[in-house]
């Protein structure tokens, strides 16, 4: 789960690590008085999305007067920001946050992570702040510092001066960062963060290391220990068909093609959506049922695939072994009648009472297409939302 | 022969009396699994479908003697079910739980190390279907009777998939010597590394088949093991080719966030190495089929 960039401040100050000044708005005037509150003669206006590179979609502005605070902040709320990590239907802004202004001497970076060749916790950092981590191991690879946590005792004040020294920075400023370093180790280690980012991480004029943007990003399987982490989730920020199909426990990712899928099993759901590509098709969604998944939760799943407007055909391929292939053929029946589905329809069925599953399928006299293999599956769903496509 | 699990392996059941360890039990049971009891904590003494109930391994190992231990335990409190295992002399520990926060793993492996290699647990998953060697024993939650017995390894991140290839194998009459799920988190116990090396030491297994997908460092790493170090021949299936960059796929694991973790990436990589590459879900069969009679 990720959450905003006020929300990591906060989080941020509560472990120790300075950030500029700042208070959250939500019309232009509250953006003009959170200004009026601050120190300074220059503030920042910053759209609050999930996402970086908000800068380069206009959703950083600096401003010295009134004026430009409100027309930054006209501008930027109700407004969909396009980034490349947002995709092309960008994400709504609906909440700013106004910051004084920093006067910035040094940029850096700083990142905590998890590595899964070191099964641990790896700090990165970088004296080349302010591009994106992977520009800096392309551009200047030689910067970039790391260090690995030993779980068993954390993170220990030598790792993080070290850090400090190797980023070269001044005697008078390795406590401040020593602080820094150890406080968002903390914070990743004490709320099951699975990364926080800090970028850049700024040294100030006048000698102070502040973290100027922070991105933290939680580990869903750990929120039930977290509900002060949990309730930091802002819905709006979401694929709304996520949304939809998460709220209902179901594993499920919007994509961008036309033909909805519902697979048993991560793997083959993964599978599943690499045949129907190859078939000629583009798949509209992954959708993992899970095991055991009785015919409400099979039903529940056609609900949330035809959520999506652009699915136009649908595959449902199951492998069972915990699940029950006769269970599933109902679900789909049920889905079928309730949901009045017109769409084309592929089922493959294969494990656990097969027999049973394709003959319930078979005598519902329902107009659905059976196959044997998942090669055969994919290729009826493309050729069937073709003609559909055609006709 | 057979790696891991076979018939003569003592298996013990954490959540034995839970409503999913406890239908686990009865099939692995009915397959032939040398079940020796289970642990749930405050039901010691009692039984369960005729099953002694202990309140800790460390009671159960010294009344049954168990040395492989399956956790049916949920998520939350998996891993302290594994460290309970591997301080109780365990010998192998299969965690199918779905959803342990990513820090927990990280201290269960770091915790795994106090104890001197030979003496260390091995853990399978956690977030897999479990072990099998067919026509003897499984623990975990797959459908046995797709497994034909025979001499191919498998070795796959995800339970349904490597269903997929070794129903396909089965058509063809090919069998498996045994089939081991490594579960599909970012942070696992036994890597695609540390099976193969236990199939190529394994004389009942000629071929092995590998069933990975993207993210994570583990399908390169034993493309190095493979080219450097194995004799046997290796054919692999790489799921994921469609997945956009960034996106967690079902599986905590499957997401790919650093270089050389795509599919086409992974493929590219095993390819490389000698691998003879699976190029769809569908194509199991032939593939193993021309790599064990070149054999």
């Amino acid at each position: 789960m990720d959450i905003h960039e006020y929300q990591a401040k906060e989080l941020l100050r509560q472990f120790g690590v300075n950030t500029p000044r700042g208070g959250i708005a939500y019309s232009p005037e509250q953006a003009v008085y959170r200004a009026s509150e601050l120190s300074g003669d220059k503030w920042v206006v910053k759209a609050q999305i999930h996402s970086g590179a908000r800068g380069k979609a206009g959703g950083v502005r600096i401003c010295s007067t009134e004026e430009e605070l409100s027309d930054a902040a006209s501008w930027m709320l109700g407004r969909k920001l396009v980034t490349h990590q947002t995709g092309p239907q960008g994400k709504l802004v609906s909440r700013l946050y106004i910051e004084e202004a920093t006067n910035i001497a040094q940029e850096l970076y700083l990142a905590f992570v998890m590595d899964r060749k070191e099964e641990r916790v790896v700090v990165v950092a970088s004296a080349q702040g302010g591009m994106e981590i992977e520009e800096i191991s392309e551009k200047e690879p030689d910067s970039i510092v790391r260090s690995v946590v030993d779980p068993a005792v954390g993170m220990q004040a030598f790792q993080a001066r070290e850090i400090a020294f190797s980023l070269g920075l001044d005697a008078s400023l390795i406590a401040q960062a020593a602080k820094t370093i150890t406080g968002c180790y903390k914070l990743m280690a004490e709320t099951d963060a699975n990364m926080v980012e800090i970028n850049p991480l700024v040294v100030t004029g006048s000698n102070e290391i502040v973290a100027l943007d922070g991105k933290l990003s939680f580990d869903d399987n750990a929120l039930f220990r977290h509900p002060n982490i949990s309730e930091l989730r802002d819905k709006s920020q979401e694929d709304p068909r996520e949304t939809y199909a998460g709220d209902r426990g179901l594993n499920y990712i919007g994509l961008e093609g036309e033909i909805g899928c519902i697979v048993n099993g991560a793997g083959l759901a993964m599978a599943t959506l690499d045949m129907i590509k190859q078939a000629g098709g583009e798949p509209a969604n992954f959708l993992d049922v899970g095991g055991g998944a009785s015919p409400e939760r099979v039903l529940m799943s056609f609900k949330a695939v035809l959520n999506d407007k652009n699915v136009e055909a649908i595959l449902v391929n199951i492998f069972a072994g915990i699940n029950r292939c006769d269970w599933i053929a109902e679900g789909v029946i049920r889905a079928v009648k309730e949901l009045e589905l017109t769409l084309p329809l592929v089922v493959r069925l294969s494990g656990t009472n097969v027999e049973e599953g394709r003959k319930l399928i078979a005598e519902s006299g329902l107009n659905i297409s059976t196959a044997e293999t998942l090669a055969e599956a994919a290729d009826l769903v493309v050729g069937a939302w073709k003609s559909a496509k055609d006709a | 022969m057979s790696i891991i699990i076979d018939k003569d392996s003592k298996v013990l059941v954490t959540g034995l009396t839970g409503r999913i360890g406890s239908f686990h039990a009865e099939e692995m049971r009915e397959y032939g699994t040398n079940v020796v009891g289970g642990v749930t904590p405050g039901k010691g003494g009692t039984t369960h479908n005729g099953l002694p109930v202990f309140n800790t391994v460390k009671g159960a190992v010294a009344e049954t003697g168990a040395d492989m231990v399956i956790a049916f335990v949920p998520p939350p409190f998996a891993a302290d079910s594994i460290m309970e295992a591997a301080d109780a002399g365990i010998k192998t520990c299969v965690c199918i739980a779905d959803g342990i926060p990513a820090q927990d793993m990280i201290r269960v492996k770091r915790y795994m190390r106090r104890y001197k290699e030979e003496k260390r647990m091995r853990l399978i998953g956690p977030n897999c279907a479990g072990v099998i060697t067919p026509g003897q024993a499984f623990a975990g939650l797959m459908p046995p009777h797709i497994y034909l017995p025979g001499r191919v390894g498998i070795i796959g991140r995800s339970g349904t998939l490597g269903y997929e290839a070794a129903s396909q194998m089965k058509e063809i009459g090919i069998g498996v010597s045994s089939s081991i799920g490594i579960g599909g988190d970012p942070i696992n116990g036994s890597s695609f590394r540390d099976i193969l090396e236990l199939f190529e030491n394994d004389e009942g297994t000629d071929a092995i088949v590998m069933v990975g997908e993207i993210g994570g460092p583990q399908e390169a790493e034993a493309a190095a093991y493979i080219r450097n170090h194995m004799q046997k021949p290796v054919a692999a299936y790489i799921a994921g080719l469609s997945a956009p960059k960034g996106r967690t796929m079902g599986h905590a694991g499957a997401i790919v966030s650093a270089f050389g973790e795509s599919a086409q990436e992974k493929v590219e990589i095993l390819s490389e190495a000698g691998v003879a590459i699976v190029p769809t879900p569908s194509s199991f069969g032939p593939i193993v089929e021309k790599m064990v009679k070149a054999a």
